[in-house]
């Protein structure tokens, strides 16, 4: 079953955290915005028209099998999947709550690794994103800028000399393009730099937010830094400019894990264990209290300070004690209570599975 | 549910009206919603990059009328947009465009919003391949006219006349690729 496949299997490529610089940054994003020419944009598109964007896209997608990167993509109806199942994909980064809540007609394309998934009929008609593990937004432009080379040659795209690619919101004119890296940032928290190194960030033209993207809570010490501007400059200079930051964010990150490590107090050392002392043990744990503990296992394990145990639980935890993860895992519709008991069980589960392949 | 307005687009704005306790059911598209002139519940309270957008539209005209204010602003906010509909009051509430062709209906009012928002107006990056060629050509033209005035200016005669050839044998090739 491929729905199954996408629903089910709990892990993305991107969750495995088999990449460049993994130990502080997390995952590397990079969304393109598209619409097609002729066709009034989803917000105010006819049934007929949305659905005949799909069709578009659809067919495009065919030829575009030629394409390594989308040999075995699969196109799947938002019509056709349970709340459920759109929750998890959502929580998987893989679409956002407005395709999943809001389209009509809206659609995903996911490859096979769910490294690629385009979006159609969200607030433009086309987004294709690629979502990497690590440090390699370079790399990750590098598949959307092939995707859509690809998708151009099937589709007439709304483009104006003057202005780009035409965009439903004026935030995305141009080059309709947005960068994002997720980064995990516990030594500059626990040192209280991060109210001095943001509102830097934000003096740059880039964002700087929770994990679950715009208004959401920074759990777990974990940040998504992105570009604001899209037009009047090259993609290439957007990813460059991102990425030198986010460089820069990794050397304070590094330096201040230094100087913890140094002279680690004992408190900090009590703290680590404790919090792995929970996860190992605890019966009912809230989301937030997951987070924040998996966020100090992490760092214990990249100071050295907490051994033998994976570096990826945190990245793999993060998504699947998500609320629709642990009730598809379950099967069952859960409420609060039930979850915060399922994810207990999950944690445990996975940290004493540890090193092996298999954890159905 | 198709909105009961139109008929056409989905609806997406559901809502109960209480008058004197007679209820009435409304399901309406954003679209007619905006037209009837109804207030988006919800929306307006709502802390949305729409609503940052719409607050910065709003300046934009504000400081605008500031500043001309030999010209009446009335017309302008309504302008429409001839092929979706979408009035540009309408757009400054949503922030957003109905469709590509708004871009060009709105056109003399974009550029302090692009400003704003990203310190630029034009476009500076990635072209589609297959209608790109003709729009490299195209800025290509445009570079050596004004090269071509500069030589002309500067009685550069000779060199001006060599740009002149450049130029025409560029706009036959565009001319043979149809348009």
């Amino acid at each position: 079953m491929s729905l199954k496949r996408f629903t089910e299997h709990a892990l993305s490529e991107w969750m495995r955290g088999k990449g460049p610089q993994s130990d502080i940054v997390i995952s590397s994003r990079v969304r393109v915005a598209r619409n097609l020419s002729g066709l009034p944009f989803p917000m105010l598109a006819t049934s007929a028209q949305s659905s005949q964007v799909v069709r578009r896209v659809e067919e495009a997608l065919y030829a575009a099998k030629e394409l390594p990167v989308l040999k075995e993509a699969e196109l799947i109806r938002m019509d056709d999947l349970s709340e459920l199942e759109k929750r998890v994909l959502v929580e998987k980064h893989l679409i956002s709550p407005q395709l999943a809540e809001e389209s009509r007609h809206g659609a995903v394309v996911l490859s096979k690794d769910e490294a690629i998934s385009i979006m159609i009929n969200e607030e433009d008609h086309i987004r294709i994103q690629v979502l990497y593990p690590g440090f390699q937004p370079q790399e990750a432009w590098r598949i959307a800028n092939q995707l859509d080379d690809w998708f151009e040659k099937h589709l007439t795209y709304a483009f104006s000399e003057q202005t780009g690619y035409l965009t439903s919101c004026p935030t995305n004119v141009g080059t309709g393009i947005r960068a994002s890296v997720m980064v995990h940032l516990p030594a500059l928290a626990i040192t209280k730099q991060l109210s001095r190194l943001f509102p830097a960030i934000t003096q740059v033209g880039l964002a700087v937010r929770g994990i679950y993207g715009e208004g959401s809570e920074a759990l777990g010490n974990l940040y998504q830094v992105s570009n604001q501007v899209t037009l009047g400059q090259r993609e290439e200079e957007i990813i460059d400019k991102l990425a030198s930051v986010v460089k820069q964010m990794i050397q304070h990150e590094q330096s201040a894990r230094r100087r913890l490590a140094e002279g680690t107090p004992i408190q900090l050392e009590d703290r680590l264990y404790r919090s792995y002392g929970v996860l190992s043990q605890a019966r009912v744990i809230s989301t937030k209290e997951a987070m924040e503990r998996l966020s100090d296992l992490r760092l214990g394990i990249d100071m050295g300070i907490l051994s033998d145990i994976d570096a990826n639980v945190m990245n793999e935890l993060i998504v699947m004690t998500q609320p629709g993860f642990l009730q598809q895992y379950a099967q069952e519709r859960l409420d609060s209570q039930e979850r915060d008991i399922r994810r207990a069980v999950m944690i445990r589960e996975r940290l004493h599975h540890e090193g092996t392949e298999d954890e159905q | 549910m198709q909105c009961q307005e139109c008929g056409e687009r989905s609806a997406t704005l559901h809502y109960t009206k209480i008058i004197n306790g007679e209820k009435t059911e409304f399901h309406l598209c954003e679209s007619c919603a905006r037209e009837k002139g109804e207030q988006m519940p919800g929306i307006d309270g709502s802390f949305s990059i729409h609503n940052l957008l719409s607050g910065l539209l709003n300046l934009d005209t504000s400081i605008s009328e500031g500043q001309h204010q030999v010209h009446d602003e009335t017309p302008s906010m309504g302008v429409r947009c001839p092929t979706c509909g979408l009035t540009y009051t309408q757009f400054s509430k949503i922030g957003r465009f109905g469709c590509s062709d708004c871009y060009q209906a709105f056109d003399d009012r974009l550029d302090p919003l692009f400003r704003r928002v990203h310190g630029h107006t034009s476009h500076r990056g990635k072209v589609p391949h297959r209608t790109g060629g003709r729009l490299k050509i195209r800025r290509e033209v445009e570079q050596l006219k004004q090269d071509m005035s500069r030589r002309i200016e500067n009685e550069e005669f000779e060199e001006a006349a060599r740009i002149r050839d450049r130029i025409r044998s560029l706009q036959e090739k565009l001319a043979g690729q149809g348009g």
